[in-house]
């Protein structure tokens, strides 16, 4: 027998039972609907808390100088000098999975406004360092790249510096502080960022044009560290070997010679990251799993109603000449129109469903395209599964006790 | 009697185990049906034609003998090559009609040919639709069985026995569920088949009245052929349709 004619009596039998049919169909609805609903509830909360994540800076690349050895003897990182505005030229030019980078020269200082002062540091930075350490602007604005060619005398301050500096509660936007004998005019407050992971606080800051701190205060080319950002957590590593290429290209090391700088990610971010991506798939296949299952039951038990209920028309179909494999693909048919059918359903009332909920409660979803091949292929085979046994026992049926069957 | 030999039985045995005992439902039957006949077999209930009717239907095979089926040895066959062989030898009528449920009477007829994968959806539908003209029932090829009364049921039945060209029609009691004005009906439909077309048709039934539209007559008892007569004067179902007394309008 063709496929096309299988399909079709297939077809023809379902359709003599539209109900049964439908109500069969429903589990399986029903289980496809909520996986990839669930998936993209799933996938919408990872991929907000990958952005909260990043917001910690975990796509974020720190490059410091490293010791070398000068002489045979090893000189301290910190305090090696080997960074300089070149290089970070250098990364921004050739590197394609950094999206930003921002030199950083810093040095300690007493902050001084009116009768008041507070010991801080002061951030030598470019613009695109408010970018890479996802700082945000509360009041005023931030420094642009026409105050570094300067090397204005303007600074953006943080809050701890703020309750310092201006306890009263007035804005210093617009007022001019000192550090050490420096004047700088505040043009901005940053918003406040707590404690960072290692404990330091990260509001106890002034941010100022690295070209002011190097050439106002410190009078150096050096830099004490990059930061760059990478394009995403995932290209971090990638980023990182770019890094070190152009780096070693600029510091025009030969191939034998020790890196004289060290470049750092947020490895144990992306770490915690991937973990929790993984836990969350492994959670949602699991109730992927038990949905279908109890979908596939739902069209075995009426799968061996149906043989049953039809052992006539089995017995009717083996005497005009169907043979034990037609029966069985007959019914295998039946079952797997039955599942794909609920599937392609089931699939278009999970995305909208998502998509509802979006909607409707404000939950972020991400409608996977993986979920919807996994949960239909697990659905396809679902019928081919739980639809075999009850399609066997139709063709193993006696066509004479099945014609008199009552 | 104008043809060659369709059916051959050959000291056919069937015998049943129950528990411990042997039943032994068939006894050495033997006789030939030729090409053309219209046989009707006989026999009250337990005198093994239900039994013999499975074995020309190839839905049984004898436990001794041996059933030549348009010169095929049936006894040698597997169950697909059994299931082959009605598809394309037999066009089987039973009394309960058997017709699919909430299916138009032309895919009801169409089945059979689905099971036979050599024709095309076209000459599929073309065959259907000349079995049903041959039935009188082309007006009807879309009423579902509910929509059709048990007369027009079984000519449905009888259009999907014809629909593969079978060399014999097997009709199982086919005027059991039908009043006697609709039974003649369908006897004349099947004299018409036989005398008209050449269709050999073998009637199993227990009516003597049904048997008498027949040409020849197999009687079976406790397993046994007792009788087997020509009918001299067979008697026209058109004729005795006639007959009977005016249907009743209700």
């Amino acid at each position: 027998m063709s496929a096309f004619n299988l399909i079709l009596i297939a077809l023809r039998a379902l359709q003599r039972n539209k109900l049964r049919a439908f109500l069969t169909m429903l589990g399986i609805i029903i289980g496809v609907a909520a996986v990839i609903a669930m998936v993209a509830i799933g996938e919408g909360s990872k991929e907000s808390i990958q952005s909260q994540l990043s917001s910690m800076g975990s796509n974020m690349i720190t490059v410091l100088p490293a010791s070398n050895v000068a002489g045979g003897v090893r000189i301290g990182g910190s305090s090696y000098q080997s960074l300089t505005l070149p290089d970070v030229l250098a990364i921004q030019r050739g590197a394609e999975h950094v999206s930003a980078v921002s030199p950083v020269s810093s040095t300690k200082g007493q902050a001084i406004f009116g009768a008041l002062n507070w010991p801080t540091t002061l951030q030598g930075v470019a613009p695109s360092y408010f970018d890479i350490r996802k700082l945000t602007i509360n009041d005023g604005i931030a420094f642009s790249d026409a105050d570094v060619a300067t090397a204005a005398k303007v600074c953006v301050l943080g809050q701890t510096v703020i309750s310092n500096l201006f306890p009263s509660g007035e804005s210093p936007v617009g007022k001019v502080i000192r550090l050490n004998s420096i004047p700088l005019q505040v043009i901005g407050t940053l918003a406040p960022k707590g404690q960072s992971s290692f404990g330091q606080d990260q509001d106890d800051i002034i941010l100022t044009p690295y070209t002011t701190v190097q050439k106002r205060i410190l009078a150096t080319i050096y830099f004490q560290s990059i930061y760059a950002s990478a394009v995403s957590e995932t290209t971090s590593a990638l980023a990182t070997d770019e890094i070190i290429d152009i780096l070693r290209g600029t510091h025009r090391l030969r191939p034998a010679d020790e890196n004289d700088f060290q470049v750092r990610t947020m490895e144990e971010l992306i770490k915690t990251l991937s973990s929790t991506s993984s836990l969350l798939t492994i959670l949602l296949t699991a109730i992927a799993g038990i949905s279908l299952v109890i979908g596939g039951i739902g069209i075995m038990n009426i799968m061996y109603v149906s043989v049953t209920e039809r052992t006539r028309e089995i017995g009717l179909r083996m005497s005009i000449g169907a043979r034990e494999l037609d029966i069985l693909l007959q019914f295998l048919v039946e079952a797997i129109i039955i599942s794909v059918t609920g599937g392609l359903i089931g699939v278009v009332l999970g995305i909208t469903s998502a998509k509802v909920i979006t909607l409707t409660l404000g939950w972020p979803t991400v409608v996977s395209q993986s979920s919807i091949v996994l949960s239909f292929v697990v659905c396809a085979f679902t019928g081919v599964f739980f639809g075999y046994y009850p399609a066997q026992a139709a063709s193993r049926l006696d066509p004479i006790e099945a014609l008199r069957y009552e | 009697m104008s043809g060659s030999k369709i059916l051959e039985l050959q000291q056919i045995r069937r015998e049943f185990v129950m528990g411990t005992e042997i039943v032994r439902a068939l006894k050495s039957v033997s006789f030939d049906v030729f090409s053309g006949e219209f046989i009707t077999i006989m026999g009250s209930s337990g005198s093994g034609k239900t039994t013999l009717l499975n074995i020309l239907g190839c839905l049984d095979k004898p436990t001794g003998g041996d059933y030549l089926l348009d010169g095929v040895n049936v006894s040698r066959l597997s169950r697909n090559e059994l299931a082959r062989l009605r598809n394309h030898k037999i066009g089987f009528v039973f009394q309960a009609y058997n017709l699919l449920p909430r299916t138009s009477a032309l895919e009801n007829v169409e089945l059979p040919l689905f099971y036979n994968p050599e024709l095309t959806t076209r000459e599929r539908r073309e065959r259907a639709m000349g079995a049903l003209a041959s039935v009188k029932l082309a007006d009807r090829e879309d009423h579902t069985p509910s929509q059709l009364s048990g007369g027009q049921q079984q000519r449905v039945a009888i259009a999907r026995a014809l629909v593969n060209q079978p060399v014999m029609i097997l009709a199982d009691e086919a005027t059991g569920n039908l009043d006697t004005r609709t039974s003649y009906e369908i006897m004349a439909l099947m004299q018409e088949l036989n005398q008209q077309e050449g269709k050999t048709i073998v009637f199993v039934t227990h009516e003597p009245d049904i048997a008498a539209f027949s040409s020849r007559t197999v009687m079976l008892r406790d397993g046994k052929v007792v009788k087997d007569s020509k009918n001299e004067n067979v008697r026209s179902a058109k004729e005795a349709l006639a007959a009977l007394p005016p249907a009743e309008d209700y």
